[in-house]
């Protein structure tokens, strides 16, 4: 249950460009055609995945306040939370390095479009903030933590493959000279994170419930997210038939 | 401006306008919008941005001849980290509150993209001078557009600047709000950051043409 709820969650209500505006430099810049969307999308799935769990396992068993009492009662005073910043990061550029090398022996074609960009996720505001909101939210369990490192990334992957369907179609249009490019892509995030927000009532809605009709709320919830879920799908895979 | 040249100026004047980092280069645009909502937080990243990048780029600038480019990313990752945590720890000393108001926003300091692309770009191909001059006309360039989308999400959105009411009470009903003036809740959710963003670069690329993107 508490499963799915942060699965959703993470895609739609806090969704990592549109709610957080995580990511946006790649998200910007990648976004011109789908194909390359697509394997910047994935790749951002998959090192999401791998370093929120990671990041999650050693801010409990190095970095949080008492975290090195498996080391001995001694150690229950130090506190290196301050570190966090430097050791998550180098997580992060291990594992960046280790698909980048795994990504040009398998998919040579998507490594070559993919160019400076990959090593770029390495500086992705959205990985490292996977795991800077993971500590800051709180995320109990290792299961957990992976899945909201896995939800994160499909919310991104959607919100950049809804932009490069959306840019694909624009160039047929009108736009004034000056907003051409970059500043028309702004306004469209920027109407799309509008439309985002209409999803943040759905699961605050039951919270004010009692106990027993919560977890209907809760089940009610579900269903209509997964609709929602297919909804959006279906109208992304819509504008890429489109073109 | 005896003390530069006319090329070292032009490292602290082109940032800011024609080859600013947000409006034109496109890096550094998440924290941008995240925590510009008061005029005060924009501010204080925006320091904290022209810390961090001027000191980067001199480390990196004296270090670039040491370095082995294949573990360059790794290496300045480190630097900018150990920065943006000295950044940090002194925020939470001395300015609790805004500490929690700018939240992982200041951690995040460290994938901005445009301390990595001045640190590629230029600190590893030019002395430690020129990149400190560098690094501060790009940190001010970028705080630059930060203060501005501040200015106008905080007047806008809850009549104040840096917390004072400039535009009159709106409980007691003075100044503009006597004639029925309301603030734009809009402007305080974070959509309206990209949206104000846009207009800048809209107004930026009709005053020079030649900004102009083909599509």
């Amino acid at each position: 249950m508490e499963h799915v709820e942060l699965f959703f969650k993470s895609i739609f209500i806090d969704n990592m460009v549109f709610a957080t505006f995580l990511g946006m430099c790649s998200y910007l810049a990648v976004s011109k055609k789908v194909s390359t969307a697509v394997g910047l999308g994935a790749a951002v799935i998959f090192v999401l995945a791998v370093t929120v769990p990671m990041n999650w396992l050693l801010d409990q068993y190095v970095l949080r306040p008492g975290a090195l009492t498996w080391l001995g009662p001694e150690y229950a005073d130090y506190d290196l939370s301050f570190l966090s910043f430097i050791l998550f990061i180098a997580t992060i550029a291990t594992m960046v390095q280790l698909v980048e090398i795994v990504v040009e022996k398998f998919a040579p074609s998507l490594y070559n479009s993919l160019g400076i960009f990959l090593p770029l996720i390495a500086v992705n505001c959205a990985i490292l903030g996977g795991s800077l909101f993971m500590q800051s939210r709180d995320i109990q369990t290792l299961g957990l933590a992976f899945n909201y490192g896995l939800a994160s990334g499909i919310g991104w992957f959607l919100a950049i493959l809804a932009i490069a369907a959306i840019r694909e179609k624009i160039r047929y249009s009108n736009v004034p000279a000056p907003l051409r490019g970059l500043g028309i892509t702004f306004i469209i995030t920027g109407l799309m994170a509008i439309g985002f927000m209409s999803f943040g009532g759905m699961l605050t809605g039951g919270e004010e419930k009692t106990e027993t009709t919560d977890e209907v709320a809760k089940v009610e919830v579900q269903s209509q997210d997964t609709t929602e879920e297919d909804e959006s799908l279906a109208e992304v895979s819509q504008e890429i038939n489109n073109k | 401006m005896a003390l530069l040249s006319k090329k070292d100026r032009g490292l602290i004047l082109d940032p800011l306008a024609d080859n600013n980092p947000i409006t034109i280069q496109v890096l550094g645009i998440c924290s941008a919008l995240a925590i510009t909502a008061q005029l005060k937080a924009s501010i204080v990243m925006a320091l904290s941005v022209v810390f961090v990048l001027a000191v980067g780029n001199v480390v990196i600038s004296l270090m670039r001849n040491i370095i082995p480019s294949k573990i360059r990313i790794i290496v300045q990752l480190v630097v900018v980290a150990a920065l943006v945590i000295i950044v940090d720890q002194v925020l939470k000393a001395f300015a609790y509150e805004l500490s929690k108001t700018l939240s992982v926003f200041v951690g995040l300091i460290i994938t901005n993209c445009i301390i990595m692309g001045r640190f590629e770009a230029f600190a590893l191909g030019n002395g430690p001078y020129r990149s400190f001059l560098d690094g501060i006309g790009n940190a001010a360039g970028y705080g630059l557009i930060l203060i501005i989308v501040g200015f106008f999400r905080e007047l806008l959105g809850s009549g104040t600047l840096l917390g004072f009411k400039v535009l009159g009470d709106p409980i007691a009903k003075t100044g503009l709000y006597a004639i029925g003036y309301e603030n734009n809740g809009f402007m305080l959710l974070s959509p309206m950051a990209l949206i104000v963003v846009g207009i800048i670069i809209w107004v930026q690329r009709s005053r020079n043409k030649e900004l102009i993107e083909e599509n």
